[in-house]
């Protein structure tokens, strides 16, 4: 082990014994901490500084026990195995001490140098627990210390024993106790260690925890054999230890891990005879008397549909109503920028204006949502903390294991945003804790179906532009669509590509309820929030630049450059024209033109951005100050001349932004991307979409968010018009012929799109390969494509109207759910049947 | 040795009731499975009381000593159980 400056300290314990709770409280990060077991899945590190020097801090998952089974118990047993942390801190949920003792016995038995830190003692005392700490500590001979991780209570108690414990491993190095009996095993047990003492390949492995472990028949030991000391010395040895197991079982009638727990079992027993006291037995506990109601079976879905609808409400409607109000400080921003930028030019602005703009506008269409996020954020968290959470896995496993799915696919659903409004990233993030791989992979292929954020921008300008009327309906129809084609696309893939993947069984602790903390879901909403803000930061404003070059090359040809030249010159000879004899001319001409002109269209962009007579009167003095021979000339009132100036001035403008769109207009239909949307028309003109739209999907995929930013961009506006972006694209599309039936089409394809460029960077790193996660991309393209153009194809053929070809989808996948559903469950009960009566 | 129940045979917490007190007398699980049932407490000897079932019917829930654990009934046919007189 290469020599570390500073100590290595790990925290393992069960699962929600709030061993991140006691990490972030120790080095004073933020972990995700959540009232629901399994929520660390990989480990992380910390770091804190003492009186002494440095202490690395690691969290590990949560394990219920140190076998190499699951994939939560495999990481924290490497870590341990393989790291030697010096010092262990062993947090045990002191409301819960004898099962977590179980996990405490298995740590020592791998002379782990460890503290036991007793957290959750305020659940313990409220229970009327009395902990004996004085005698557990001597019992163990371990240190003891009492925790109150949610409170911080413990911490400098917690940092000094984890030092005294590092210090004295340095000094004085004590063998560890050995506190499991394992009777007539215990000659066996020596028997084997005896021969693996001859190995010096494996002599820095604890040797009776490695005996016992090999004994148990756990798969890693053996495979730690082998490759330590080769296939062939390995053998006589796996034989040897395999015909004591079997002499053993034959013995005691009985396996020998079932015989090692309860051996375990009866020493935990003892180790807490006299420790542990108090504890009325019969009362209820308070989660108990709050399930009673809560998973009552008749009231239980309503709690459900009654939270979700909550949720709904609070985040994603009166978000929506906080964005009307955080929307014009992020319009103040643009102007700010726009200001520092160097100014138009008469046809043709500089890049840098150009870009800087188009990055200001990508970037907040996406903050606009920010508001919407953290008070989403803040529900989940609640949701989580409260212990809820697992309540709801409870009740829906039964219906989402029907498709293949996993009760524990809740969360990571829910994040991805089931009732419109989440994200993929953190969702596909959190199908690490489902213990089933097969639900777990499909959980992953199914999270970007789910509404992300940057999804609801799109469809609320659809409905915005095409269903004005049945806004609601849409509404419903968008937001359980995806659930309904989640379960199908998840029944699908359970029954085909992933039917070889291994299964196994929900079995989980219900957490007792907490009160969540108001900083703790605070942290996190503001957390998760800043998360995707950097993802904004970095990946879309990536995408924008490339999506930008993308439109702006190869640029106009010379001849049309120098054909829109001569409009421009023409526009302005005509403007001088109107002003012969004028006494403004001079000010109005030459090299004051364009400055005028823009000083223009600031005032009125200006005007239209004001709310309010004060407003506006402030916007009169900004412009008086910043140039009062220019004044006179934009406001309508005024002398006879001033009037005559301002409107020769409006008229220039008008031609100067029509020149400026047909402009644009040609330059992108010449532009790569313009290009490659115009090559992809073949395909996608069954699904309706035309080359601009097909640009805005391309641009997607690098990040779901610059669909909207991209359309916006493409349905561009006037410098000085301000219209909102569906105001435009309306009057574009309709003029295109674009109808209701078009949006639906969008609106599925956009669906069942794949997933955003950082989702399936997640999904390589969940699923470790990039076989699947070209799979993740490849069929939904497929999938979306192939439903889209069907119901273009074939609303168009039989006339129907947008709302009644969505009703139409809509209700065929539901009532195909509900078949599916049915004959599943037909199939799994006549299994069970069979299991039953066979033997 | 046969890893499930004899026809007609023991009682499984299959086919408890809610509210029903049950002794674990031995799992039929394995690997896995089994390791996760010890480990959360669900040992041989331990007496459960199956508190409900979920509103379609799976999984369950069972209390012991100090926490509750939910299974689905897949899983809950493959633990053999005998009844327990509720005392109190
Ligand atoms: N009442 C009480 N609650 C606590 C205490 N410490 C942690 N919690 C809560 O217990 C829950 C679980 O905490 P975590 O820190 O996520 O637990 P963990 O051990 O990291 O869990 P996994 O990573 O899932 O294994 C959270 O809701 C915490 O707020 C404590 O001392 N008292
Ligand atoms: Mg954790």
């Amino acid at each position: 082990m290469s020599k570390r400056d500073g100590v290595l300290v790990a925290l393992a314990g069960q699962q929600n014994a709030g061993k991140s709770t006691l990490f972030n409280v120790l080095t004073g990060a933020r972990q995700h901490v959540a009232n629901y077991p399994g929520v660390t899945v990989d480990k992380k590190y910390g770091q804190y500084r003492d009186a002494v020097g440095s202490v690395y801090t690691v969290d590990l998952p949560g394990t219920y026990s140190l076998t190499s089974f699951s994939l939560e118990e495999r990481v924290a047993r490497e870590f341990l195995l393989g790291d030697r942390p010096d010092v262990t801190v062993n947090v045990v949920d002191a409301s819960n001490l004898r099962r977590s003792l179980h996990l405490t016995l298995q740590i020592l038995e791998m002379e782990l140098p460890s503290v036991l830190a007793l957290n959750m003692m305020d659940v313990a005392e409220g229970r009327g627990l009395q902990i004996d700490q004085s005698l557990l500590s001597e019992r163990l001979q371990l240190p003891v210390v009492a925790t109150v991780g949610r409170k911080g209570q413990g911490r400098e108690a917690l940092r000094e024993a984890v030092r005294a414990e590092a210090s004295r491993q340095v000094e004085t190095p004590t063998p560890p106790p050995v506190l499991v009996d394992y009777g007539p095993l215990e000659p066996i047990i020596a028997q084997v260690q005896q021969r693996l003492a001859r190995f010096k390949a494996i002599a820095d492995l604890p040797q009776r925890w490695l005996a016992l472990e090999l004994l148990e028949g756990d798969s890693q030991a053996v495979s730690i054999l082998v490759e330590r000391l080769g296939e062939a010395a390995a053998r006589p040895l796996r034989e040897a230890i395999g015909s004591l197991i079997a002499e053993f079982e034959q013995q005691q009638d009985m396996e020998i891990s079932d015989y090692v727990v309860g051996c375990r079992d009866r020493a935990v027993e003892r180790l807490l005879d006299g420790v542990l006291s108090g504890g009325e037995q019969g009362r209820k506990t308070l989660t108990e008397r709050v399930d009673r109601v809560v998973l009552n079976r008749w009231l239980a879905p309503g709690f459900l549909l009654l939270t979700v609808f909550a949720i709904y409400q609070v985040s994603i409607v009166w978000g929506y109503e906080l964005t009307n109000v955080t929307w014009p400080y992020l319009a103040k921003g643009r102007e700010l920028i726009a200001g520092l930028l160097p100014s138009a030019h008469f046809l043709v602005d500089p890049y840098v204006r150009s870009l800087g703009l188009w990055l200001v506008d990508s970037a907040n269409t996406l903050l606009n949502y920010v508001p919407i996020f953290i008070i989403l954020f803040a529900c989940i968290a609640i949701v989580e903390d409260s212990g809820y959470m697992a309540r709801i896995a409870f009740i829906l496993d039964k219906v989402l294991h029907r498709f293949g799915l996993h009760g524990q696919s809740t969360l990571p659903l829910i994040l991805g945003g089931v009732f419109a409004g989440g994200c993929a990233v953190p969702g596909v993030m959190a199908t690490k804790g489902i213990p089933d791989n097969r639900a777990r992979m499909a959980t992953i292929f199914t999270v970007p179906f789910m509404n992300c954020l940057a999804k609801v921008p799109l469809y609320t300008l659809l409905l915005g532009i095409f269903f004005v009327e049945h806004k609601s309906l849409m509404m419903f129809y968008i937001s359980t669509m995806t659930i309904v084609f989640a379960l199908l696309v998840a029944k699908l893939l359970t029954k085909t590509v992933l039917s070889g993947q291994e299964t196994s069984p929900f079995v989980m602790e219900l957490p007792h309820y907490h009160l969540p903390t108001f900083n703790g879901v605070a942290r996190r909403a503001i957390e998760r929030t800043w998360q995707y803000i950097k993802k904004v930061g970095t990946v879309v404003l990536a995408v924008a630049v490339v999506v930008f070059v993308l439109l702006h090359l190869p640029g106009l040809p010379e001849a049309r450059k120098a054909h829109f030249q001569q409009e421009a010159e023409a526009a302005i000879e005509r403007f001088e024209q109107a002003l012969a004899g004028n006494p403004y001319r001079e000010i109005a001409t030459g090299a004051n033109l364009v400055p005028l002109i823009n000083y223009y269209s600031d005032y009125k962009r200006a005007k239209l951005n004001a709310t309010g007579a004060e407003a506006s009167q402030r916007v009169t003095e900004r412009f008086q100050a910043r140039n009062a021979d220019f004044y006179p000339l934009v406001i309508r009132g005024g002398d006879r001349d001033a009037k005559q100036a301002s409107r020769a001035l409006r008229t220039l403008a008008r031609e100067r932004q029509k020149l400026r769109l047909q402009m644009r207009e040609e330059r992108i239909t010449h532009s790569i991307l313009g290009t490659i949307g115009r090559g992809m028309e073949p395909i996608t003109q069954f699904a309706g979409f035309d080359w601009k739209i097909n640009v805005a999907l391309l641009a997607s995929f690098a990040a779901r968010e610059s669909s909207v930013a991209t359309l916006g961009v493409l349905f561009q506006q006037g410098d000085d018009e301000n219209q909102t972006l569906e105001e435009r694209m309306g009057q574009e599309t309709r003029e295109g012929g674009a109808t209701a039936l078009l949006a639906v089409s969008m609106i599925l394809f956009f669906a069942l799109y794949p997933p955003c460029l950082a989702t399936t960077m997640m999904v390589k790193v969940q699923t470790g390969s990039y076989k699947w996660m070209a799979f993740s991309i490849i069929f939904p393209t497929i999938l979306g494509l192939a439903v889209s153009s069907a119901v273009y194809s074939i609303g168009m053929a039989v006339g129907a109207t947008g709302i009644e070809a969505m009703s139409a989808v809509y209700w065929s996948a539901f009532v195909l759910l509900l078949i599916v559903g049915l004959f599943s469950d037909r199939q799994a009960s006549r299994l069970l049947r069979q299991r039953f009566s066979e033997g | 040795m046969s890893k499930m129940p004899e026809r007609g045979g023991a009682q499984t917490l299959n086919d408890i009731r809610p509210g029903g007190r049950v002794r674990i007398h031995r799992h039929h699980a394995e690997a896995a499975v089994r390791q996760r049932l010890l480990d959360l407490g669900l040992m041989p000897n331990v007496v459960v009381t199956v508190v409900r079932s979920a509103p379609l019917n799976d999984p369950i829930e069972l209390k012991l000593e100090a926490s509750s654990i939910t299974l689905r009934r897949h899983e809950a046919i493959t633990i053999e159980v005998t009844s327990e007189d509720s005392e109190s």
